[in-house]
């Protein structure tokens, strides 16, 4: 299936809404989504997974890649509305120590 | 007694949303709570992605076998391909402290399943058997 991805830049801040199911078929969606982003040199991304439902390698994989690329230019990415099953995703993996989670989009908008 | 249901779907990725569907329902049927549920679909689609990937090249239309049996203590998958063998001394999963993007589903797998083990000396194909222990509260 399809992801259905919408996304919204204002005062240097992007926050992508990704809705659907992340998986091999569908990451490279949300890969191309986070690329746009990333060319623009956007300096915080908040990506919105309240509305993924599920998540695998291949979408985390595609989290770390945009995480990395921010870095390059001092930008940020963080995630913010997981789904507890999404969460044991990060956390199964560890990377809930590598990626700043947040509630949800309003309170990671309130973190700097 | 085991129950068993056997899926067979070809080495399409639009097809791992029905077969995640269908072991969530084995899942449900063999007693574990939405969370163990959750993480084994997990694990057992990183499987097939990495059968799609790995042993078929991406190429699409190829065979996977998934047999599930469910059994009183334990429920076990069994993935079968007919793809390239893989090297079973090369299967690892990477360093944890190691970020960056990409393999982490074999770590997915054998943090997830109770027992992961890959057939070796394979002639064509590849047979991974995983198990997960049914918890005593739930038979």
């Amino acid at each position: 299936m399809s992801l259905k991805i919408s996304n919204t830049v204002k005062d240097k801040v992007a926050v992508l809404s990704i809705a659907g199911e992340v998986d091999m078929f569908s990451s490279p969606q949300a890969r191309n989504a986070i690329m746009e982003l990333v060319k623009e040199r956007v300096p915080k991304v908040i990506v919105d997974l309240s509305e993924v439902s599920y998540m695998d390698s291949s979408g985390v994989a595609t989290l770390i890649e945009g995480l990395q690329l921010c870095h390059k230019y001092n930008g940020n990415l963080v995630v913010a509305g997981l789904r507890d099953n999404v969460r044991e995703v990060f956390e199964l993996t560890r990377l809930d120590k590598i990626f700043q989670i947040f509630q949800d989009v309003k309170t990671a908008k309130a973190h700097g | 007694m085991t129950k068993t249901i056997v899926l067979n779907l070809t080495s399409d990725p639009p097809l791992l949303s029905v077969m995640r569907a269908a072991v969530s329902k084995v899942c449900e049927i063999a007693g574990f709570d939405e969370m163990d549920t959750s993480k084994i679909i997990l694990a057992i689609d990183e499987a097939c992605s990495n059968i799609i990937r790995h042993a078929y090249k991406g190429k699409g239309g190829q065979t996977i076998r998934i047999t599930c049996k469910i059994k009183p203590t334990k429920l076990e998958f069994i993935l079968e391909d007919e793809g390239e063998p893989a090297d079973v001394k090369k299967i690892k999963s990477r360093p944890l402290d190691e970020i960056r993007p990409g393999g982490l589903g074999v770590y997915i797998i054998t943090s997830v399943m109770d027992k992961v083990k890959f057939a070796d000396g394979m002639e064509a194909g590849n047979r991974l058997v995983m198990q997960k222990s049914i918890p005593k509260d739930k038979k």
